[in-house]
C-alpha cells in the first residue's frame, strides 16, 4: 500500500482521497515530499508512518526547494528514472509561507510535480485563515463579527501565479472527481520540468459540514464555478470540466457552518453577490457553462 | 603545488577536490566570492557528478541541500550572518534528521546596526543547534580542513560547519600549498550513506514525534555528538599523518598565564603570547565543546585570559561562559575580553594591554575593550 496504513486523519478528511489517487495513478513511483500541516501531522508519526513510498517533511516553507534538492541529487547521481518528485502540500505552505519558494522552484522549471491539496485555512492548528480562505468565510482569525462579516479579501490566484512562471503544465482538479485526478497527475509527470496541480479538499472540521458530505460539497464547489476545474499545458488552456446546469453560489454556501453567518449578517448579502461575481467571472473566463 | 589565492579560493579548490554532487549558495558579502569561483569552475566543466543551482536565498539553498543530501548526495554551501541565520530553521532540522551537509562560513557580524564587517556573532549563535563547529585560524587550515570535514560530516551524520573569519581571511592573498587530487581522493572515499530516499526501500524522513518518542532523539544528537569527539580527533590524527599534523581538538601551549580564542585571532595570540612568555589555547572545535581537553589545560594555571568575538548580551563573552564552565571547581582567575565586534581592528597592542591589565591585578571579571568615547542615549 502506498498510502493509508495508520493515519488519523479526521473523519471525512479529504487529503487521504487526493494522495491515494495520486500515488496509485503513479505506481507509488514516488518521492514525496510533505511540508508542516495536516497531512504530514496524521502520517508522519514516528513508529507509526503511513506512507510506503520515500518520504520526507523539513519545514513548514521548504518543500518546494527539498523536491528541487531530491531532483537535483537524483539526477546527478544517475538515478532518474527510479522515480518522480513529488510534493503535497497544504494551501498555507503553498501560498503563504512557502510561497516564495514555490516561485523559485518554478522559476528554475525543476522537475518536480507540485500538488497543493487546498482546505482553504491552516486546517492543522485548528482553521485559521490563509490567502486560499474564500471571501466571507468565518475562520478563527476571520471570525464572522458583529462589525467584520468574516474574510475581507479575495483568494489569491495559484494558477496565474504558477502561469506566470511559464510553468509547462498547470491544472485544477477536485477530491470529488477522482478520475480526473488519476488522469491528470498521469499526464503531468510526461511533462519535464515543473507540474502544478491544484486540488480541492474541502474540510469538514475546518468548514462545518458533516463528515459524510466531503465529496458532495466539493461538487457543489466545482457545480457553482467557485472552483472551476482547468488544464493548462505550455500556458495554453486545453481543457475545461464544464458544468451542465451552474448552481447559484449559496446552494454551495448554506450546507458549510462557515458561511452561515452571511445568511443573517447585514453584509451577508453583498459578500454573497461578490462571491456570485466571481463565480460568474470564472465560468467567462474557462468558458465553464 | 604553492600558489598565492585569496582564502575563497582556497576554499573553492578544495572543495572541488571533496567532488560534491550539489552545490548551493546565495550570494553574501564575505562570502560570495567562494561561490563565485565554485559557479566559475562549474561553468568550465571542472567540476564531475556535480550541480551548481543558484537559489533565491540562504533558506533555499540549505533546503535544496537538505533535499540532495536526504537522496544520497554529497553537498556544499557558504554562508555567514544574516543569511547564516536565515538558514538556521533548515540547519537545525538538517542536524536533527542527521544529514551531513558542509558549510563553509565565512563569519561576520549581525545586524543591527548593517555590519559586513567581522565577529562571531553569527556562528555562536548556532552554537546549540547539533552542528559540528570547527574554527581556522588561516587560509592553508581552511583549505586542508575541507576534506576532513567531509570525513567528520559524513563518519558522525551531523551538519559540519567550518567558520572562518569574513575578510580576514577570505579576501587575504596568501602562498596557499594547494592539495592534489591524489591525496583528497586517498583521504575521503565516496559518500556511502546509511539511509536514503529510494524507491527500493521506502522510509520517511523527518518524522513527527510526539512526548513518549521526543526525548530520545535528542539524546541520541547528544549523545553522538559527545561521541563525535573521538572521530574528530581520529579524522584530525589520519590527516596529519598522510598530509600535516595541525593538532586535535584544541592546540595548547603551556603558561602561567594562557590566553584563549578561536579564529583568525590566533595568530597575533600566538604572538603576543611568545613576546611576553605566555602560554595559548586555541580552540579549534567548538561543537562538540573539547571540556575535558580545555580543563585537563588550564586547570593548573593561574591566569587565563579569553579574548571573545561574540557577546551573550546581558550576560559575557561566549568562549568565556564555556571556558568558566570547563573550569568549574578549579582555582585559574578567567578574564574576558570581548574584543574586535564588527570587524574593529585588534592589533597586538590591545591583547598586550588587556595582558597587563591581567598582570597587575587591574582587569575586571569582563570587558570591552578597544571601545571609543561616546555618547550614551539613555531609554
Amino acid at each position: 500500500m502506498f498510502f493509508g496504513k495508520g493515519h488519523s486523519a479526521c473523519y471525512g478528511c479529504p487529503l487521504p482521497i487526493a494522495v491515494r489517487n495520486v500515488l496509485e495513478a503513479l505506481d507509488g513511483r514516488c518521492f514525496v515530499v510533505n511540508p508542516t500541516g495536516c497531512l504530514e501531522v496524521t502520517s508522519s508519526q514516528y513508529g507509526r508512518s503511513a506512507w510506503g513510498v520515500p518520504y520526507i517533511h523539513s519545514t513548514f516553507e521548504n518543500a518546494p526547494s527539498v523536491a528541487s534538492g531530491i531532483s537535483y541529487a537524483l539526477e546527478v547521481l544517475g538515478r532518474e528514472n527510479e522515480g518522480y518528485v513529488v510534493v503535497f502540500a497544504g494551501d498555507g505552505a503553498t501560498a503563504d509561507i512557502g510561497v516564495g519558494y514555490l516561485s523559485s522552484m518554478l522559476h528554475r522549471n525543476d522537475n518536480v510535480l507540485y500538488i497543493c491539496l487546498d482546505n482553504e485555512a491552516y486546517q492543522n492548528t485548528g482553521n485559521q485563515q490563509s490567502s486560499q480562505t474564500f471571501l466571507g468565510a468565518s475562520t478563527t482569525t476571520t471570525p464572522a463579527g458583529r462589525v467584520i462579516p468574516g474574510k475581507t479579501l479575495r483568494r489569491k490566484d495559484m494558477i496565474a501565479f504558477a502561469l506566470a512562471h511559464g510553468t509547462p503544465y498547470v491544472a485544477t482538479s477536485s477530491i470529488a472527481f477522482p478520475r480526473d485526478l488519476r488522469r491528470k497527475a498521469k499526464r503531468a509527470v510526461e511533462f519535464v520540468g515543473s507540474k502544478y496541480i491544484h486540488v480541492h479538499c474541502p474540510c469538514p472540521t475546518g468548514w462545518h459540514f458533516d463528515p459524510s458530505k466531503t465529496v458532495e460539497v466539493a461538487r457543489l464547489a466545482y457545480e457553482t464555478a467557485l472552483f472551476p476545474i482547468v488544464e493548462f499545458e505550455y500556458g495554453r488552456l486545453v481543457r475545461v470540466k464544464k458544468i451542465k446546469r451552474r448552481k447559484p453560489v449559496e446552494e454551495y454556501l448554506k450546507v458549510q457552518g462557515r458561511f452561515r453567518h452571511l445568511f443573517k449578517h447585514p453584509e451577508g448579502g453583498r459578500i454573497i453577490s461578490e462571491l456570485q461575481r466571481i463565480a460568474n467571472e470564472n465560468a467567462m473566463r474557462f468558458g465553464l457553462d | 603545488m604553492r600558489k598565492v589565492v585569496r582564502g575563497f579560493y582556497a576554499v573553492a579548490y578544495s572543495v572541488k577536490l571533496c567532488k560534491p554532487n550539489v552545490i548551493c549558495a546565495y550570494p553574501i558579502t564575505p562570502q560570495t566570492e567562494i561561490s563565485e569561483n565554485l559557479a566559475e569552475m562549474y561553468a568550465n566543466g571542472e567540476l564531475e557528478n556535480c550541480k551548481y543551482i543558484t537559489a533565491e536565498s540562504e533558506f533555499e539553498a540549505a533546503s535544496i541541500l537538505v533535499g540532495a543530501s536526504a537522496t544520497g548526495a554529497r553537498t556544499f554551501t557558504a554562508t555567514c550572518s544574516q543569511g547564516l541565520i536565515l538558514m538556521s530553521e533548515v540547519l537545525i532540522n538538517a542536524a536533527g534528521m542527521r544529514l551531513p551537509i558542509v558549510i563553509v562560513n565565512t563569519n561576520r557580524a549581525l545586524s543591527a546596526p548593517l555590519s559586513i564587517w567581522n565577529d562571531l556573532q553569527d556562528s555562536m549563535l548556532l552554537r546549540d543547534s547539533g552542528i559540528i563547529q570547527i574554527y581556522v585560524e588561516d587560509n592553508q587550515e581552511v583549505h586542508e580542513m575541507i576534506p576532513q570535514a567531509y570525513k567528520i560530516a559524513e563518519s558522525t551524520m551531523f551538519p559540519t560547519m567550518i567558520c572562518m573569519d569574513g575578510f580576514k581571511l577570505t579576501h587575504a592573498y596568501e602562498p596557499i600549498d594547494l592539495l592534489d587530487q591524489e591525496t583528497v581522493d586517498g583521504f575521503l572515499p565516496p559518500y556511502e550513506p546509511p539511509i536514503k530516499l529510494s524507491i527500493d526501500e521506502p522510509l520517511t524522513f523527518g518524522a513527527y514525534a510526539p512526548p513518549h518518542c521526543y526525548m530520545e532523539f535528542r539524546y541520541k544528537m547528544h549523545k553522538d555528538m559527545l561521541n563525535a569527539k573521538n572521530k574528530i580527533e581520529d579524522v584530525f590524527k589520519e590527516w596529519g599523518e598522510i598530509r600535516r599534523d595541525w593538532g586535535g581538538l584544541i592546540e595548547f601551549k603551556e603558561g602561567k598565564t594562557v590566553l584563549v580564542s578561536l579564529g583568525s585571532l590566533v595568530g597575533t595570540m600566538k604572538e603576543v603570547a611568545k613576546e611576553m612568555g605566555l602560554g595559548y589555547l586555541k580552540v579549534r572545535t567548538y561543537r562538540p565543546f573539547p571540556y575535558d581537553e580545555i580543563r585537563e589545560a588550564l586547570k593548573d594555571c593561574d591566569n587565563v585570559v579569553v579574548f571573545d568575538r561574540a557577546v551573550s548580551f546581558g550576560y559575557e563573552g561566549v568562549l568565556t561562559i564555556d571556558i568558566r564552565n570547563a573550569l568549574y571547581g578549579e582555582s585559574p582567575n578567567v578574564y574576558s575580553f570581548i574584543v574586535g565586534l564588527g570587524g574593529r581592528d585588534v592589533p597586538k597592542e590591545v591583547m598586550e594591554d588587556c595582558v597587563s591589565k591581567v598582570l597587575s591585578g587591574r582587569a575586571e571579571r569582563y570587558r570591552f575593550e578597544g571601545l571609543k568615547d561616546f555618547e550614551e542615549v539613555t531609554y
